[in-house]
């Protein structure tokens, strides 16, 4: 019963994923297309999290955490870039 | 116990859904910013919780911490950037907004400079 609830919730969370991956397709300026990376890029730690416990590779909760390091990072250049150009 | 995480799962993911779909719905960039940071972060929090209390015996619960530490510290910073050179790069505001608050305090310090 327990994991027919993760299951769904791990399909509902994909959901938000193919959401936002249609306004980074037809986002008209560049930082609608870095605010739609930005909300997938979250939602697929927790994805990563639940694949982690799902597959019992507690080694992936790694992945997760270098994942969240390198987007934060990769958001902010993306915003120097449009600021004032690099 | 394992029911308990696993609606609390279920909570999280219906708020990451509303995430995804305020960023496919709003009219603005930065409508789509707060919802898409708000709502992403409470629902992430909520499914990294639900998911730690359903497997507790693993015993990695640090990690999940440092995880849940790390998103709610550098998710606001993100946003908070992002918002601001996208106000300077000139993207106009949606025609049913009210007030520009960034745009009035511009305007303030180049009149003290001259």
């Amino acid at each position: 019963m327990a994991d027919l609830i993760y299951n769904i919730a791990a399909i509902i969370a994909l959901a938000g994923i193919v959401l936002s991956f249609i306004r980074l397709i037809i986002g008209p300026t560049i930082a609608d297309r870095a605010v739609a990376l930005d909300g997938m890029t979250i939602i697929s730690i927790s994805l990563i999290v639940f694949i982690a416990y799902y597959s019992n590779r507690i080694i992936y909760l790694d992945v997760a955490i270098v994942y969240g390091l390198i987007s934060f990072v990769g958001i902010v250049a993306i915003a120097r870039y449009l600021e004032r150009g690099i | 116990m394992e029911i308990f995480g696993a609606v609390i799962t279920l909570i999280g993911s219906i708020f990451l859904l509303l995430g995804g779909l305020g960023i496919l719905r709003m009219p603005d960039v930065y409508n789509r910013m707060q919802t898409g940071t708000k709502a992403t972060t409470l629902g992430s929090i909520l499914f990294l919780i639900g998911i730690s209390i359903g497997h507790y015996e693993c015993g990695c619960l640090g990690k999940i911490a440092i995880i849940i530490l790390f998103i709610i510290f550098t998710n606001p910073i993100s946003s908070n950037t992002l918002a601001r050179a996208a106000h300077f790069a000139g993207i106009k505001l949606t025609s049913r907004s009210v007030k520009d608050d960034l745009k009035e305090d511009d305007l303030e310090n180049k009149g003290e400079e001259k």
